[in-house]
């Protein structure tokens, strides 16, 4: 039943109604047209020839007195059956061609679809003309010399979709098993792309007629005293300024069926090819209690040297299906100058939507609000004006995780790193790119002269990364956000990007914000790390603390998550039971509740709050500390604390 | 530093001979040549596929045996087959494509006579197509990004579906009706004035720019997604620069393909639309031919069609290797 609701989607859209509502009308003309019509279509009337509209001719009459709107009603089936006739010859030509690199095996099939490539590449009408002439001035010509012309096309789809399935592992049990080709192309293959072929053949058969009625058009269809509506528009388009009906009924007839074919096929398409959009969850409601006394709590991190981000509640706000679902709930820290800040939690916990908070990259449709949101003491949340750009574009950096897409494929490396100084720096094309050589030299990049003038796919991945860090360094940063910048890269390149990292920070007092998923690395690169889960910091610490001073149970449970120098190789890898919660459905109370050892009762109900105890740490946990007893919590590995 | 250099996959010292573009072009020319030579051989066998004696045919059922004769052997068409595709051959080579049976006129008189104008129209109608739809493509790609604008998507793509189906000469009719017979303001025949080419090169226009704007807007959409849009913004680049420098040349890559293939039909489009407007190129010709069973000029239009086509198409490879140089790496 459900291809049967599938279906049905054609007529969901108004364009598909309108389509399905157009085809049955012009395939009930088809059928009834001539027998109803016909005695009125063909009566002559020679007193009144080339009349213009009336009302006993709606549409006029021809040069021999004939009413043209009769006539018209009535070539509706020669029309159709003609496009039919020849969509039939294009799909059989067409399959026999699509699956002939199926049936032929390796060497014929690949000389079959080098035909194929080559004839595609001539426009249809071309094709359509040369078999005209082989075939001969005519309808039977006409219609063998559409139906081939479209062959190709065809042949190519059908061979597109067979190479589609021919991989899978049913085609290849069944050769192993040792059933013919033929055999296989019948029972497996074809009914696999049986739908799309459907679809395509109705398209085809709007193309069909339309191309027909251009060769009737050009005289070279049917001839005389048959008519089709391309003849009928042939005779009436030397009639035009006359009886203007006489072209424009019959043009207005094929463009009408011409549309309705076509456009039934397409919804049909769209309609088998378009997913039902499965029900979502609803978010509950949201806890109003989202400014809690974090804000003030961090407020702390002020007096300790000068701050280079100040972020204070900051939320992300996406809508839903069932509501706004916020991944980012209320994420308040500082940076201070020349401080390396790692941001660790599984995917999904928000930490790097908070960095693209944070930066303003944000796209639509999501909303970002904060309390404080500040660069160097700017508030960034103020509009997008050229002063802005200008400041965000040379005091902060960005490092993305994939270097591999992060750079624009069709500009040489130069000109990306240049582009900042002429836009924000004022330089001039030639300057700004002496800077981008000086600054591809500054990441170690060998040849910067030579590499500038090369494109990103020339590079190799740990290149590209340095040159993406290079790029940063393009204005006088005071902080880089990086997002997982090593984790497209080899184990052998990610220690390189982190030096670098950190001999900028070193050299030039540059603050980082480094994210990953990764505890080992954050532990290395920072002085400090937030941990995130859900939206949320739930601990804050300096790195040195992570291996033995964490107090939260998640922090802990990353920790011990990574396999080190005593790890039983033997022993399954720590895991964290349980999964990360969905950002559109955070639970009432601790959103680690669920997968924690220590949950209570309180867990389950009241939100923990992010608390700084004297020394500066941040954490948010009712049982903050506390020893974890070898409980299992859920059914699988269990965590265990040092 | 060395390491660096060791994991460079570009050396700067390379062999002409595998130097990438050399590589590519040599591939790229070896297509063109096959395709070319399929074309050839096609119009060719043309001839010789057609049931009955051509030349009985072109000269009608009350012409002397003797005259038939003494043409057919004027044509060599008495000669062994493979002699005649030989000598078919040598003279394609020399620019000689035979002589009209029915004008008694060098083919190629009349080939060079009647291309101009179908090339200045093709040409002129995929200028104006691109003209549209870049513009038009772009500026719905921003308006409909991301979900935004759902009823300009959709009254956009009906009406540019609908566009693209509709044919071009009934478009040109429909152009004659409206703006030749009920308003009076531009000629519908001929290529004496300026004005007599705004209907001509619109109805080859107006499907194409429907297509091409339809898939730029797809290109565009797609392309605001990718990471190095974001690499733009996070440079804080205007706009402007975001949306035509960074994502508009990503757009076009793809969209390229599409407006070679549309150049490409458009010049065999031709056909149709020279006959609505009495437009004095190929199209007519070639029609005239079929009916006057010319098949010395048919053949010499078919092939000019058809290497128009397979030329336009090489060069929009190239072009396409120019804009994303990572194309012609695809190609291997």
């Amino acid at each position: 039943m459900v291809p049967m609701r599938r279906w049905m989607n054609v007529f969901r859209s108004p364009l598909g109604l309108a389509a399905t509502a157009l085809t049955a009308v012009v395939l009930v003309l088809a059928v009834v047209a001539p027998i109803l019509w016909t005695d009125d279509a063909d009566a002559t009337d020679t007193s009144n020839i080339l009349a213009g509209p009336s009302g006993d001719h709606w549409a006029g009459t021809d040069n021999l007195g004939r009413d043209i709107f009769f006539r018209t009603l009535v070539a509706t089936r020669l029309s159709v059956e003609l496009a039919l006739a020849a969509t039939v010859i294009a799909v059989v030509a067409g399959l026999l061609l699509g699956t002939a690199a199926f049936l032929l095996g390796r060497r014929l099939g690949r000389v079959v679809t080098a035909s194929i490539n080559i004839a595609v590449a001539f426009p249809g009408i071309l094709l359509a003309l040369f078999f005209a002439v082989i075939f001969g001035v005519g309808a039977t010509g006409a219609v063998l010399a559409i139906g081939l012309a479209g062959a190709p096309g065809f042949g190519r789809l059908t061979q597109t979709l067979v190479a589609g399935i021919e991989s899978r592992d049913y085609i290849a049990a069944a050769r192993v098993a040792g059933v013919g080709r033929v055999r296989i192309l019948f029972r497996h293959v074809l009914p696999n792309i049986a739908e799309p072929l459907v679809v395509n053949t109705t398209i085809s058969a709007g193309g069909a007629l339309l191309a027909f009625a251009g060769l009737s058009f050009l005289g070279l269809g049917v001839q005389q005293p048959q008519y089709d509506w391309g003849r009928l528009l042939f005779d009436g388009i030397s009639s035009i300024y006359v009886n203007p009906a006489s072209a424009l009924a019959p043009g207005t007839a094929v463009l009408l069926a011409g549309l309705a074919f076509n456009l039934f096929g397409e919804s049909v398409a769209k309609a088998l090819g378009v997913s039902v959009v499965g029900r979502l969850p609803v978010l509950p409601a949201m806890a109003a209690t989202l400014d809690e006394d974090e804000a003030q709590v961090a407020a702390t991190g002020h007096a300790a040297g000068e701050l280079v981000l100040d972020v204070r509640d900051l939320e992300v706000t996406f809508p839903g299906p069932g509501g706004p679902v916020r991944p980012v709930r209320g994420v308040t820290f500082a940076v201070r100058r020349g401080e390396a800040v790692g941001v660790v939690g599984e995917s999904g916990s928000g930490k790097s939507l908070t960095a693209l908070a944070v930066s303003r990259l944000v796209g639509d449709p999501g909303r970002v609000d904060a309390a404080r949101l500040e660069l160097l003491g700017t508030d960034l949340r103020a509009g997008d004006d050229k002063a802005q750009r200008q400041f965000l574009g040379t005091s902060l950096a960005m490092v993305f995780q994939d270097p591999m897409t992060s750079f624009n494929p069709t500009q040489r490396m130069g000109r990306q790193l240049a582009e900042v100084a002429t836009h924000h720096q004022g330089m001039d094309r030639r300057s700004a790119l002496a800077r981008a050589v000086d600054r591809l030299r500054a990441v170690r990049i060998t040849e910067p002269e030579r590499r500038a003038h090369q494109y990103p796919h020339e590079f190799s991945g740990g290149m590209r990364q340095r040159a993406m860090i290079g790029m940063g360094l393009m204005g006088s940063p005071a902080l880089i956000i990086a997002d997982e910048p090593t984790t497209a890269l080899d184990v052998t390149v990610q220690q390189q990007v982190l030096d670098l990292l950190a001999s900028i920070r070193a050299a030039d007092d540059v603050a980082l914000v480094l994210i990953s998923h990764d505890v080992t690395v954050v532990g290395e690169v920072c002085d400090r790390v937030m941990v995130m889960y859900a939206g949320r910091i739930v601990e804050d610490l300096p790195a040195a603390d992570l291996a033995t001073g964490a107090r939260h149970p998640y922090t802990r449970a990353l920790v011990a998550a990574v396999p080190d120098m005593d790890t039983d190789l033997d022993a399954p890898l720590a895991t964290i039971p349980g999964r990360p919660v969905d950002p559109s459905e955070v639970p009432a109370g601790c959103a680690y509740a669920a997968r924690c050892p220590l949950a209570s009762a309180r867990c389950t109900t009241e939100e923990p709050a992010l608390v700084t105890d004297g020394a500066g740490r941040r954490v948010a946990c009712w049982h903050a500390g506390e020893a974890i007893d070898l409980v299992v919590p859920a059914p699988r590995e269990e965590v265990e604390a040092s | 530093m060395s390491l660096a250099s060791s994991v460079a996959p570009a050396s700067p010292r390379v062999g002409v001979a595998s130097h990438p573009w050399v590589r590519f072009g040599v591939r790229r020319l070896g297509r063109l040549l096959v395709s070319m030579w399929v074309l050839v051989t096609a119009s060719f066998l043309m001839i010789h596929l057609i049931p009955g004696d051509p030349v009985r045919a072109a000269l009608g059922p009350t012409a002397p045996a003797s005259l038939v004769a003494a043409k057919r052997a004027e044509m060599g068409l008495d000669d062994p087959i493979l002699v005649q595709y030989w000598h078919y051959l040598q003279h394609l080579f020399t620019g000689d494509l035979g002589t009209s049976i029915v004008s008694q006129l060098p083919v190629s008189e009349i080939v060079s006579q009647r291309l101009p104008a179908t090339l200045q129209l093709a040409l002129l109608a995929f200028v104006v197509a691109v003209l549209v739809a870049v513009p038009v493509g772009v500026l719905m790609g921003v308006l409909t990004r991301r979900g935004h604008g759902r009823r300009t998507e959709l009254a956009f793509t009906t009406t540019s579906v609908v566009l693209g189906i509709i044919p071009d000469f009934l478009v040109g009719v429909g152009l004659v009706y409206v703006f030749g017979v009920h308003l009076g303001w531009l000629p519908v025949a001929g290529d004496d004035t300026p004005s007599a080419y705004v209907l001509p090169v619109l109805s080859l226009a107006i499907g194409p720019a429907a297509i091409l704007s339809r898939i730029i807007r797809v290109e565009m959409v797609t392309v605001l997604e990718a990471d190095f849009v974001r690499t733009a913004r996070a440079k804080r680049l205007p706009a402007r620069t975001v949306y035509l420098g960074h994502a508009l040349p990503n757009a076009l890559t793809a969209s390229l393909t599409i407006g070679g293939l549309i150049l490409g039909s458009m010049v065999a489009g031709t056909v149709l639309v020279e006959n609505v407007f009495a437009w004095p190129g190929l199209g007519s010709t070639i029609v005239s031919s079929i009916l006057n069973k010319d098949y010395q000029v048919v053949q010499a239009v078919v092939i000019v069609y058809g290497a128009s086509v397979l030329v336009v198409n090489t060069l929009v490879d190239v072009a396409l290797a120019v804009l994303d140089p990572r194309s012609m790496i695809r190609e291997d």
